[in-house]
C-alpha cells in the first residue's frame, strides 16, 4: 500500500499571550492509503491538535504535512479550504449538523462546493444517506433526530463528496453503546466496500478495535508500540 | 443556490427575535417617515412660493401698513407685469379652537387671483366674487372640515378689525397640485376698507403687503432694489424680496424646532442601527460553531460574511418595507387631524427615498462588525467554542 498521509518532523506551538504551550514535538507519522488508524491518549495529549494539522484546518509550527502528495502547509487560505472541500470528510464529536437545515440539506451542503448537475447532487445525495440507513428520515431537521441518527447524517456530508482521507475526532464519544456500535460498524463498512482511509481519535478500547492500527499519542509524541504492525 | 436558502431560514431561527426586531425598525422608520414629513410639510409653503414673484412690506415690521398709494408707483417699475395687494385679516371662526383656525386675507379682489394661477376656481365663480363685496373664496379643505357650499355664509368675529364680519361664498379653489395649501380664505380688500372708514381709529387706503409679478425671476434683486429706492426717504420704508424669502423669514422663526425634529429623525437611524446591531452580533456569536463548520467543510469567510449581511439585509428591509406601509395611513390621519397647522402634510419621494435608503444603510451597516469578525475566525477556536 502507498502511503497517503506523511506527517514529517512536525511540532506545535500554542502561544497564550508570551507563553508558550508547546503541544506536539517533532512527531512524525505516516498512514497507508486504506487504512483505518485509531488514536489513543490521555486527554490533553495533542490528538484532537494532530489531526486538525492532517485535515488543514489549523497549520504546524514546524514541519510538513503531506498529504496524496500535496503539502497542505504551503497552501493559502484559500487553496487550503478548496483542498479540504475535495480531500476530507470531517466526523465531529457533537456531529455538528446545521440545525435550520434537513439531513438532506446538511447532506447536500458539501456538493455547493462542486460542479455536480442538480441531478448528480440528487443522486449522490440519497445515496449516501442509503448507506447510512437514513432514506426514511431526509427531511426531518437535527432536532428530530437521535444522537445516533445525527451522527449518521454526519457521516453521510463526510463522504458525500468522496473525500481522499476521513477524520473522526470522537465520533461515539457522545453515544450510547449501541449507537456507538452502529456508527463503528458504518466506519468499518466504509473503509472495507468503500476503501476509504480512516484516522479516528477514540478515548474507547472497544472502539479502538474496529480499526487495523492503534497508535498512542502520550504528552504530545507517538508511543512505539508496534499495535497490528 | 443553498446560501439564500440558509439566509432565510436564519432570520426565522429565532423567530420572535426576529419579529421583534423588524417591527422595532418598521416602528423606527415610520417615526422618521412622519418626522421628516412634519419638516417637509412646514416648508411646504416655501417650496410651493414662486420666485417669479416679489413681496413688498413695511420696512420695520410686517404689521405696518402701507399706502395704498404705493400700487400705482409700483405698477410703473421696468419689470413688473401686474401687482396686487393683500392684508391679514385674522378673526375668529366659530369657537376659538386649533383645528377652527386658518388663514384669512383681505385681497385685491380684481387681481389677486390673476397672480396665483396656482389657485384655480371656474371662472364663475372668480367673477361672482369680484362683483360682490362681502363675498369670500375659500380653499376645497376648508369647505370640505365644515361643510360648506357655495352661497353658504361664513361669520367671523373681527380681533384685529373689530366687528362682526360676515362672507358669502362666492367660489371654492383647488391646489394645481398637492402642494398647494387649500386652507386658506380669501374676501376682498375694498370691503374691508369701506368698513374700517366707520370704525373710530382705523384709516383706510392701508395695505398690509404688495404682491409683484415681474417678467423674469432673474432681474429680481434690481427690481426689488428701484422698489425699495423709490421709498428710502418716506415714512413707509418698504422691504422687497422674492415671494421665497419671504415665506423663509416665517419659517426660519421656527428653524430651531425644525433643527431638532431633523436631529432626531437622524437619533432614531441611529437608535435602529444599534437595535439591528446588536441582534447580529448575538445572532453571529451564538453561530460561531456553525461558521466554524462551514470553513471545515470548505467555504470561505466571504461565503459566511454574505450569509450574515444577507440576513441583516433581509431584516432591515422588512423592517423598512413594513415601516413605509404604515407610514402612509398615519400621514393622512395625522394630516386630517391637523388640516390647518399642516395645509400640505404629503409624504414626499425624497422622503420615501430616505426611508428606503437608510433602511438599506442600516441593514449593512449592522452587519459590517459581526460579518467581519465572524469570517475571520479561526476554525479551531470555533470549533472548541461549547454550542
Ligand atoms: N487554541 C489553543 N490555545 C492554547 N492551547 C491549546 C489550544 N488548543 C489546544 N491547546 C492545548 O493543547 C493541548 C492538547 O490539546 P488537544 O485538544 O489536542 O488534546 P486532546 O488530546 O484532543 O484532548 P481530549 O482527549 O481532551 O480531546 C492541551 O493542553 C490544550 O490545552
Ligand atoms: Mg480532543
Amino acid at each position: 500500500m502507498s502511503t497517503l498521509v506523511q506527517v514529517n518532523q512536525v511540532s506545535k506551538i500554542y502561544y497564550r499571550g508570551t507563553i508558550e504551550i508547546p503541544v506536539l514535538q517533532n512527531l512524525s507519522l505516516d498512514v497507508p492509503e486504506g487504512e483505518f488508524m485509531a488514536l489513543m491518549g490521555p486527554s490533553g495529549s495533542g490528538k484532537t491538535t494532530l489531526l486538525n494539522l492532517i485535515s488543514g484546518i489549523d497549520r504546524p509550527t514546524s514541519g510538513s504535512i503531506v498529504i496524496a502528495g500535496t503539502d497542505i502547509a504551503k497552501l493559502n487560505e484559500t487553496q487550503l479550504a478548496k483542498w479540504r472541500s475535495q480531500n476530507i470528510g470531517f466526523i465531529f464529536q457533537f456531529y455538528n449538523l446545521i440545525p435550520v437545515l434537513t439531513a438532506y440539506e446538511n447532506v447536500e451542503l458539501p456538493l455547493e462546493l462542486t460542479n455536480l448537475s442538480k441531478k448528480e447532487k440528487k443522486q449522490r445525495v440519497e445515496g449516501v444517506l442509503n448507506i447510512v440507513g437514513l432514506s426514511d428520515r431526509m427531511d426531518h431537521y437535527p432536532k428530530q433526530l437521535s444522537g445516533g441518527q445525527q451522527q449518521r447524517v454526519a457521516i453521510a456530508r463526510a463522504v458525500v463528496t468522496d473525500p481522499t482521507l476521513i477524520i473522526g475526532d470522537e465520533p461515539t464519544g457522545d453515544l450510547d453503546r449501541k449507537s456507538a456500535e452502529e456508527i463503528l460498524n458504518l466506519m468499518d463498512r466504509l473503509n472495507r466496500e468503500f476503501k476509504k482511509t480512516i484516522v479516528m481519535v477514540t478515548h474507547d478500547p472497544h472502539a479502538a478495535e474496529k480499526a487495523h492500527v492503534t497508535r498512542h499519542l502520550e504528552k504530545g509524541e507517538l508511543m512505539v508500540n508496534g499495535d497490528g504492525k | 443556490m443553498k446560501v439564500i436558502k440558509l439566509i432565510s431560514k436564519n432570520v426565522f431561527r429565532h423567530k420572535l427575535r426576529s419579529i421583534l426586531t423588524i417591527f422595532g425598525i418598521a416602528v423606527a422608520v415610520m417615526a422618521f417617515g412622519l418626522l421628516r414629513t412634519v419638516v417637509t410639510a412646514w416648508n411646504a409653503g416655501v417650496d410651493a412660493s414662486s420666485s417669479s414673484r416679489l413681496i413688498s412690506r413695511h420696512a420695520v415690521s410686517f404689521i405696518f401698513p402701507l399706502p395704498f398709494s404705493y400700487r400705482d408707483q409700483i405698477q410703473k417699475v421696468p419689470g413688473v407685469t401686474g401687482v396686487s395687494f393683500a392684508n391679514w385679516f385674522g378673526g375668529k371662526y366659530k369657537e376659538d379652537k386649533p383645528e377652527n383656525f386658518f388663514a384669512r386675507f383681505a385681497v385685491d379682489a380684481e387681481t389677486f387671483m390673476e397672480l396665483y394661477p396656482e389657485y384655480l376656481i371656474p371662472s364663475d365663480q372668480l367673477d361672482r366674487f369680484k362683483k360682490e363685496p362681502n363675498s369670500c373664496i375659500i380653499g376645497k379643505k376648508i369647505a370640505d372640515q365644515h361643510n360648506l357650499k357655495i352661497g353658504d355664509i361664513m361669520t367671523f368675529t373681527g380681533d384685529i378689525y373689530p366687528g362682526t364680519w360676515d362672507f358669502t361664498i362666492a367660489g371654492i379653489y383647488t391646489g394645481k397640485d398637492k402642494y398647494i395649501d387649500e386652507t386658506q380664505l380669501f374676501f376682498p380688500w375694498s370691503y374691508l376698507d369701506e368698513r374700517v372708514k366707520s370704525i373710530p381709529g382705523y384709516g383706510s387706503g392701508l395695505v398690509g403687503w404688495y404682491i409683484m409679478q415681474i417678467d423674469n425671476p432673474k432681474s429680481a434683486s434690481e427690481v426689488s432694489q428701484v422698489i425699495d429706492g423709490m421709498y428710502l426717504n418716506s415714512t413707509a420704508k418698504t422691504k422687497t424680496e422674492t415671494e421665497k424669502a419671504f415665506q423663509q423669514s416665517f419659517v426660519s422663526l421656527s428653524g430651531a424646532i425644525l433643527v431638532s425634529l431633523q436631529l432626531i429623525s437622524y437619533v432614531i437611524i441611529g437608535i435602529i442601527l444599534l437595535v439591528l446591531g446588536n441582534t447580529m452580533i448575538m445572532s453571529a456569536r451564538e453561530r460561531i460553531r456553525e461558521y466554524a463548520v462551514l470553513k471545515t467543510l470548505g467555504f470561505t469567510g466571504t461565503t459566511i460574511a454574505i450569509l450574515i449581511i444577507g440576513e441583516s439585509l433581509t431584516i432591515s428591509i422588512a423592517g423598512g418595507v413594513l415601516g413605509l406601509l404604515l407610514t402612509f395611513p398615519l400621514a393622512n390621519g395625522f394630516g386630517n387631524a391637523f388640516p390647518t397647522i399642516f395645509p400640505v402634510f404629503q409624504v414626499l419621494p425624497s422622503t420615501i427615498f430616505m426611508m428606503v435608503g437608510f433602511s438599506l444603510l442600516v441593514g449593512l451597516a449592522a452587519s459590517i462588525f459581526p460579518s467581519w469578525k465572524s469570517s475571520r475566525i479561526s476554525i479551531v477556536e470555533g470549533l472548541r467554542q461549547i454550542g
